[in-house]
């Protein structure tokens, strides 16, 4: 069947794997054939994920990315891969005066430096293949505000310039890289954002289609930016958000 | 200092230019793939590999790879 959007023959790596966007991802790319390298901390919910993918291959590798000897081990478990997407990320809320030193090292740790070593390391390697493609989650925080979201919009800020960076370097391998900017997604993380559910509702609806997404809308376009469909495609930003940013 | 060895890591930032192509007497800059990203990858190559400093003037100031080796050398 003529399927431009196939990851037949493809490995991919993707972080966060445990829930959210790097599960849907994970689920949806073994669904259109790829060989599914799936990372996590959380051992259980990996190994939940692990039994949702279709087909055979999958391995799982469990990594803090935060720490030096766990991100060491999977890059060396990781074997050559041809996309590779950074979803691992937490969110975090503070308003800017009680803003600390160590709040500033966490998030950034977390959402920032590994995907940056992570992506480094493996190209270093020589583990991405020619034609690889690189997938980086960023999010319309990163150019949008709201209070208390300081930190977190500020750490996908600088993975989303990143991108464009590691674009540019990175078309001498022939490998390509763009970020995904979701608005809010229907999430185990989402789902934690202290806010009630009147206020939920109400935030919905400043969303021109009026809910939020799903992490499979997610996960389709990873999968467009891991194919071979987005050949010519590198150093974009693919925001998806129901429309939000444009009010 | 080994200049194989210093060969090996110079031909390492490079992806599309066949290894044979790297001797000591290699014109890099008439390399194809050579370009200023590959200039900034040398520069970086040997502060991690040699711990040695060098600048854009001493990559100018090689035409050779060997003439690049020399002048790490002669910074240890």
């Amino acid at each position: 069947m003529y399927n431009p959007y196939s990851l037949e023959g493809k490995t991919i790596l993707i972080t966060g794997a445990s829930s959210g966007i790097g599960r849907a991802t994970a689920i949806e790319c073994s669904k259109l054939g790829a060989r599914c390298i799936i990372t996590a901390r959380n051992q259980e919910r990996l190994q939940q994920t692990l039994n949702q993918l279709e087909g055979d291959g999958h391995i799982q590798i469990f990594a803090d990315l935060t720490k030096k000897d766990e991100l060491e081990n999977l890059i060396n478990q990781t074997p050559k891969i041809d996309g590779l997407v950074n979803s691992a990320g937490i969110v975090y809320s503070k308003p800017i005066t009680f803003i600390k030193q160590d709040d500033l090292d966490k998030i950034f740790s977390i959402n920032t430096y590994a995907p940056i070593i992570l992506t480094k390391s493996l190209i270093k390697q020589k583990k991405i293949n020619k034609r690889g493609s690189i997938v980086i989650i960023s999010s319309i925080a990163s150019d949008t505000q709201t209070p208390g979201n300081t930190i977190y919009g500020m750490a996908k800020s600088a993975l989303a310039c990143f991108t464009r960076y590691c674009a540019l370097e990175l078309a001498q391998n022939k490998i390509r890289v763009n970020s995904i900017h979701p608005g809010m997604i229907n999430t185990e993380m989402t789902a934690n954002i202290c806010i009630s559910k009147e206020e939920i509702e109400i935030d919905k609806n400043t969303y021109p289609l009026k809910r939020y997404g799903e992490p499979q809308e997610i996960a389709w376009a990873i999968i467009y930016l891991l194919s071979d469909a987005s050949s010519f495609v590198t150093g974009s930003k693919l925001t998806i958000d129901g429309g939000k940013s444009l009010i | 200092m080994d200049i194989n060895e210093f060969i090996t890591h110079f031909a390492e930032q490079f992806e599309e230019t066949e290894l044979s192509e790297f001797k000591p007497e290699t014109k890099f800059k008439e390399l194809d793939e050579y370009c200023s990203l590959i200039a900034l990858k040398l520069i970086a190559m040997v502060d991690e590999e040699y711990d040695i400093t060098i600048k854009g003037n001493d990559i100018r100031n090689s035409n050779t790879i060997e003439d690049l080796f020399n002048i790490v050398k002669n910074k240890e």
